[in-house]
């Protein structure tokens, strides 16, 4: 079976995200007042053409580090789904 | 003098680069393909803006993984200077060519209008041709121009005086951190920015504030 995975990435702590913010005054607007705040994050799903998990885990980080996030303001998950 | 200016799909400020370098340089920049490994010997290789690959997954992500751009970091190595407008001031921060990165304007809205910059460094080699602490104006054109870096990165660049220009009198159009518009690196031979001095370097342009930086970069006398 070869293997798929979902990437996630997300905005570190600390880091402004404006777009959550309106996202966060929208949800207000509809008359969700439990909503205490919104970050807006990335999903990708990635499909290999192999089924070794080992070396899926480093392709995948790699993938991350190196073009998935952007390692100064975001943080990223890999799990396989 | 010579000139290089980088190509990619998406950007679209490209022939106002290339139209301003020529009239300041004298000859027309050699043009750059994005899959092109080596750029040959000038003065000066610039990042124009645009949407290089639609801003798809981060503004200038996609473009900084070309080949082109392994040839500016060796270049910019080697110590020849290198600017990047908007676009490609994101493109330098994504290839890793300057610290930091841009995120989405703070108001959320695409700006277009005119900015007033302070010089705040005038001894790089892209602003000397400026005085220190002079307010020029500048046009900005931007979704995704909003500075950020950690706190250590931005007490580095305040350390040690990288930050070329500030925008100036409230005119911060993007929430900048720090009112940062544009920063070298630490061999003080890359610049990045996000106004585009480029469309201001003649009277037609209402101005000509903008043409400093570049005369500045190719040691020219205005």
């Amino acid at each position: 079976m070869p293997i798929k995975a979902r990437v996630t990435v997300t905005l570190k702590n600390g880091v402004l995200d404006p777009q959550g913010k309106a996202i966060e005054g929208a949800l207000g607007g509809l008359g969700f007042d439990g909503v205490d705040s919104v970050r807006q994050g990335k999903v990708f799903d990635v499909e290999l053409a192999h089924d070794d998990q080992a070396k899926a885990q480093l392709e995948l980080n790699a993938m991350c580090e190196k073009l998935l996030a952007n390692t100064v303001i975001e943080d990223y998950a890999v799990e396989m789904v | 003098m010579k000139t290089a200016v980088l190509l990619l799909p998406g950007l679209n400020r490209d022939r106002d680069m290339i139209a301003a370098l020529t009239k300041i340089s004298g000859q027309e920049p050699v043009t750059v393909w994005q899959t092109e490994t080596e750029i040959p010997d000038v003065d000066l290789i610039v990042i124009p803006g645009g949407f290089s690959y639609g801003d798809y997954l981060r503004c200038g992500a996609i473009a900084a993984r070309m080949p082109s751009l392994e040839a500016v970091k060796r270049k910019a190595e080697g110590g020849v200077p290198v600017i990047g407008v908007c676009n490609g001031f994101q493109i330098l921060l994504e290839a890793g060519l300057l610290p930091g990165a841009l995120m989405r304007n703070a108001s959320l809205n695409f700006v277009c209008k005119t900015v007033q910059l302070e010089v705040t460094n005038a001894s790089t080699r892209f602003t000397s041709q400026y005085t220190q602490g002079q307010i020029i104006n500048c046009p900005v054109a931007h979704h995704d121009g909003n500075y950020f870096a950690d706190p250590e990165t931005l007490a580095t660049l305040e350390g040690e005086s990288r930050i070329a220009f500030r925008y100036a009198n409230g005119t911060n159009p993007n929430g900048s951190i720090n009112d940062i518009a544009g920063i070298t690196n630490a061999n003080g031979n890359v610049l990045g920015m996000m106004p585009h001095p480029e469309n201001l370097i003649e009277a037609a342009h209402g101005g000509t504030d903008g043409r400093a930086i570049f005369e500045s970069a190719l040691d020219l006398v205005s």
